[in-house]
């Protein structure tokens, strides 16, 4: 069947060690013309990131659901090169500065990412660690390979879900009959999809995930070309039923930097930078990560030369992509919008190794789209890269997206019934952008099934929320990529609580299983307990003043004023939780010896530091 | 920038009769309207004044010849399309006309202020202008209109808007640190620069603020309070002042027992003058309300004109062998005043410390009358002239004589009067624009106390919060509150490359 299937050998192999449950996977015949006697509560399109939370999340829900992929082997063909153009390839990292907390929301509401990113990860870093907590930012490198394995495995592995690789040829519309109620713009109700060869699938809810497929064109110096399944009758179909169906499209364009040989970079040069020697994962589920600190890989700084920027500026004529009139992110531009902005200088270039058995380095920060002769001068101009093999050209990608107004904040279409979209389809950028949307869609297009009322994550209550409503409210003009910058309510959406913000919220929706909720119940539990305890516990400043002495603290407290209870001397930043251990009897070992709590303890207190 | 849906119509001029009036459309169905009153079926050339019939769109039939002007949006006072129809100011044109418009399918009355509030909607005026023009249709006096005509061409906004554009360029600095310093080029410096801007835009806000409301003063009228001891000739100076007997005067002391207001153009200054209750100690329970209102009025006034009935200085000059006791005697007799007024008001000696304290911070501005100089002999008068010169010269008193009966007097005091309104107004011509509301005083004082906050010693996300706060604040004076803003400065000022 994995022959017939085309699978990879690494899935083979994989499937063939998996335990317990056989995968939900099934082959497609290809009758012309079948109506499938199956029916499904959700169908989900696309396998990308979105998809994956999407489908995933519908099954926990107990849905009935349906993964459609274009190939098994493309399932987060993301974070692989991109083969088939379908898809943007973008750095092998998963995290970072507020991006990290929408991982961190993710998974307390059970999503996948985040667990596969700790199984995967081979390089963890919380960056501004020196600011305060509200804007941590977790952050890893990823195997691309380890990822897509382990990501495959879940989702083939997931009750409920079954996964079909089978292009979507169409959609299925009923009209909306009075019983729906009067609404002046939805005229339709998304009923299912058609496939390529012709069978129909039919559903009570459809999610689109398709991210950059409408209309997508690869830019490479001159060469234009037709990227994924522009020409594919298929995905023309399904485009024009949008079209028809009255949705507004942008367009959009982002680019992606070469590839380089990693035996050939001269890292004797180059700066190293190494991950946290205690890595913190992204689940909450999770104490720690899977591969060990010692295994893990480091990251390598450059800067481009004063000759990098000449090759660009004179062959401007040769570059198509930065000519256009479509917009580009402001904040992921190519080294040659840099370099025409803010000058001929330096511009910091990262060197990410892609997986632990590949040697293939991704050139973060170089993003081109040159000719790939003038590429490769590019980069024997860079410091240690003078002798390195250009394994892939860096290029630019244009492609239409969905106004994201024309979705609800459940990510249901306001045009058509039944019908959600998730991921860059809406304009945004970044995986977890995509896997945020993804688990709303998900969570929705089940509930919906049901007729259930929507879930609705708000500004006040996370990241989501932020995203959601800026993207439905005020649309986009550029990718759209998650900054704390964008929230209101920054110091209460952390990254460390995200789990007493919305792990109780999903266990009501039914998208969290039993074992996470009692999890978070039994820590707010701890928590406030612990909280109130140390507010109990009050001492005269000199009794504080002697334990700080114990524990070697470097400040020392005004000898006279009231007395102060634990959790006010916990707010200084120079006063560790493990000073705790000096107070006599030693009242607070349950907080001392549970780093995790010790650390949201130390936050709640006003200080993460 | 939304354009509006609903189309709306109203009379923009006073109700008639008069000898024109204008009738004012707005929204998109304008052109629609434009052609079928006039029973047109092109419309007229952007912004020329054309003649045109205008007739009943139900019945056909010609209403009245009028002016008719087409401003197609959005270059039009409220940003959408806006038609004017300049009809014959009668009653029964103006009702015919609006019915005729309120006849046309989907288009609806004005309610009061919605052309204003399209245009803010719609970008074309912020916060200030709208204040400013409505402070100019409100206009009353010539210097009220010079403040709010410079308000409305949005002078007060734009200095609001740089302060606004500068906060926000430190904001987003501070919020490009915290979002890409750890990835990109961004240096720690970014954050000193930029609290240096803030501690230069701190410095400008608190000169703007101490302009003791110089403003808000000029928008609202000058508050002046008559006060003296009872047939003082309060209540004949108001008179005299607003040129209508205003307030009851009798020969029978304590007749006024409320404040009496009246309303003055002084100058082109807005005055406001008080009467109060003569002060004097009384049992009388009504007449001891009158004093207390006095002398709260007293404390809250801009200025205070304490009137003295000259013909009591009498026994005074006559006891008096040097001018030094004359004057020595006057100040205990205005103490006592102040003391009875102290007692009379039943405010606690603390309330009435802070209150004098607060006057002094706006600099509460004080002038003694002697009325009554008709009544004096030729050498009293010298006496008298004497000592007002050496308090005024010597001890800074604004001092005047007066006679309510002859006016003798008048023109100096209403002299000294104007020169003190103008230097509490100041010239609303020159320098920065004021401030002329208390909530634009109330939105700066809150940013000012969250830029305070911002210390830069522990948590900088803690002190970007204070400063969002002090951006909030500052963005609502003139009705911009955006967060995309800060990240359009980062861009532009960062070279941000993932």
């Amino acid at each position: 069947m994995a022959a017939r299937l085309g699978l990879p050998a690494h899935l083979s192999l994989l499937r063939g060690k998996l335990t317990g449950k056989t995968p939900n996977l099934r082959y497609l015949s290809g009758n012309a013309s079948e109506v499938d006697s199956n029916f499904y509560d959700v169908i989900v399109v696309g396998g990308g990131h979105a998809g994956c939370e999407a489908a995933a999340a519908s099954a926990r829900l107990g849905r009935k659901t349906l993964l459609l992929t274009h190939k098994i082997e493309t399932i987060v063909g993301s974070m692989k090169f991109i083969t088939s153009c379908r898809e943007m390839s973008c750095n092998p990292s998963f995290g970072g500065i507020g991006k990290g907390h929408l991982v961190r929301e993710v998974d307390a509401l059970d999503g996948v990412c985040g667990r596969i990113c700790d199984k995967s990860g081979i390089h963890f870093k919380v960056l501004n660690k020196k600011k305060g907590p509200a804007v941590w930012g977790l952050r890893a490198q990823i195997d691309r390979d380890l990822y897509r394995r382990y990501m495959q495995q879940e989702i083939l592995n997931t009750e409920c879900l079954t996964v079909e690789a089978s292009p979507v040829d169409d959609l299925i519309l009923d009209d909306v009959t009075p019983e729906h109620g009067d609404d002046m713009v939805c005229k339709k109700i998304c009923a299912g999809v058609v496939l390529e060869n012709g069978r129909c699938v039919k559903a009570s809810s459809v999610v689109i995930t398709t991210g950059t497929f409408l209309r997508g064109c690869i830019h490479l110096g001159l060469d234009i070309r037709p990227a994924g399944r522009l020409g594919d009758a298929p995905a023309m179909g399904l485009a024009k039923t949008l079209e028809e169906a009255g949705f507004t499209v942008g367009r959009l364009k982002t680019g992606t930097p070469p590839r380089i040989d990693g035996t050939t970079i001269n890292y004797k040069q180059l700066e190293s930078h190494f991950g946290d020697d205690t890595p913190v994962p992204f689940s909450f589920m999770n104490k720690k990560v899977s591969i060990k600190p010692e295994e893990q890989v480091s990251c390598h700084l450059t800067n481009s030369s004063t000759k990098v920027g000449e090759i660009i500026l004179q062959n401007k004529h040769l570059n198509h992509h930065i000519r256009e009139e479509v917009t580009g992110p402001r904040y992921c531009p190519s080294i040659e919008s840099k370099v025409m902005r803010f000058g001929n200088r330096p511009h910091q270039i990262w060197l990410e190794p892609e997986g632990l058995n590949t040697n293939i380095v991704y050139m973060q920060g170089f993003s081109i789209t040159l000719p790939p002769e003038l590429q490769e001068e590019c980069i024997h101009n860079v410091r240690g890269l003078e002798e390195a093999t250009m394994t892939r050209p860096g290029y630019g990608v244009e492609y239409d997206f969905m106004d994201p107004r024309q979705i609800k904040p459940s990510l249901e279409t306001k045009r058509i019934k039944g019908l959600f979209f998730a991921g860059q389809i809406n304009g945004t950028t970044g995986y977890e952008e995509a896997a945020a949307q993804g688990i709303i869609a998900g969570i929705n297009a089940g509930l919906m099934a049901h007729g259930e009322p929507p879930f609705i994550v708000n500004r006040t209550e996370g990241y989501i929320g932020v995203l959601i409503d800026d993207l439905t409210t005020q649309g986009t003009t550029e990718p759209y990529r998650m900054f704390t910058s964008r929230t209101e309510f920054r110091i209460s959406l952390r990254p460390d609580n995200a789990d007493l913000r919305l792990t109780e919220k999903g266990y009501k929706a039914g998208c969290v299983t039993e074992e996470r909720y009692k999890k978070t119940k039994d820590m707010e539990y701890k928590l406030s307990e612990n909280i109130e305890l140390l507010k109990a516990y009050k001492m005269s400043r000199a009794q504080w003043s002697n334990i700080l002495r114990e524990c070697k603290a470097e400040i020392s407290l005004a000898k006279t004023g009231s007395k102060l209870s634990a959790f006010d001397v916990l707010q200084s930043s120079y006063f560790q939780v493990s000073c705790l251990s000096e107070v006599p009897g030693n009242p607070f070992q349950g907080i001392v010896s549970d780093d995790v709590l010790a650390g949201r303890i130390k936050i709640e207190g006003g200080d993460g530091r | 920038m939304g354009r509006s849906v609903k189309t709306i119509y109203a009379l923009s001029s006073g109700q008639g009769p008069a000898g024109l009036a204008v009738i004012r459309a707005s929204g998109p169905r304008c052109s629609d309207v434009l052609k079928e009153v006039t029973k047109q079926s092109h419309l007229p050339r952007p912004r020329m004044a054309v003649n045109r019939d205008i007739f009943s769109p139900l019945s056909g039939e010609l209403l009245d010849k009028s002016i008719v002007l087409w401003f197609p949006g959005p270059n039009s006072f409220t940003g959408d399309d806006v038609c004017e129809f300049h009809v014959h100011g009668g009653l029964a044109v103006i009702q015919a006309v609006l019915r005729a418009l309120g006849n046309c399918e989907d288009l609806y009355q004005a309610e009061p202020g919605e052309f204003t509030k399209r245009a803010f909607i719609n970008g074309k005026l912020d916060l200030t202008e709208v204040e400013g023009l409505g402070d100019l249709v409100a206009a009353e006096t010539e210097t009220q209109r010079q403040q709010a005509l410079r308000q409305m061409s949005g002078e007060l906004g734009s200095l609001y808007g740089r302060w606004r554009n500068e906060l926000v360029k430190v904001v987003a600095h501070v919020e490009a640190f915290i979002d890409f310093s750890e990835d990109e080029n961004i240096e720690g410096s970014i954050v000193d620069q930029a609290m240096e801007s803030l501690k230069k835009l701190e410095k400008s806000i608190r000169v703007h603020l101490s302009d003791n409301r110089r403003g808000e003063r000029l928008r609202n009228g000058v508050q002046i309070a008559i006060i003296g001891e009872p047939n003082a000739g309060k209540s004949s100076l108001l008179n005299i002042l607003c040129k209508r007997p205003a307030a009851i005067v009798t020969s029978i002391a304590g007749t006024t027992r409320d404040v009496v207001e009246s309303a003055v153009n002084l100058g082109g200054y807005p005055v406001l003058f008080s009467d109060t209750a003569g002060i004097r100690e009384t049992s009388d329970l009504v007449e001891l309300e009158g004093v207390k209102r006095a002398t709260e009025r007293a404390q809250t006034s801009d200025m205070v004109v304490t009137v003295v009935d000259a013909s009591t200085l009498q026994p005074l000059i006559k006891n008096s062998s040097e001018i030094d006791d004359l004057v020595t005697a006057l100040i205990r007799q205005l103490g006592t005043l102040q003391r009875t007024m102290d007692k009379a008001g039943s405010i606690t000696d603390e309330i009435a410390e802070t209150t004098r304290n607060d006057t002094n911070t706006t600099s509460q501005q004080s002038m003694v009358l002697f009325n009554k100089v008709d009544l004096l002999a030729e050498r009293e008068r010298k006496i008298l002239k004497e000592v007002m010169n050496y308090l005024t010269k010597d001890q800074g008193f604004y001092i005047c004589g007066f006679s309510c009966k002859t006016l003798e007097g008048l023109d100096t005091f209403l002299e000294m009067l104007k020169g003190t309104v103008s230097k509490l107004c100041g010239d609303p011509l020159s320098g920065n624009p004021s401030l002329t509301q208390e909530r634009h005083r109330t939105h700066l004082e809150l940013c000012l106390a969250a830029m305070s906050k911002v210390k830069l010693d522990s948590d900088l996300v803690i002190d970007a919060e204070h400063l969002r706060e002090a951006l909030r604040h500052l963005g609502r004076i003139t009705g911009h509150v955006r967060v995309e803003e800060v990240l359009d400065v980062i861009f532009k000022d960062f070279c941000i490359g993932k």
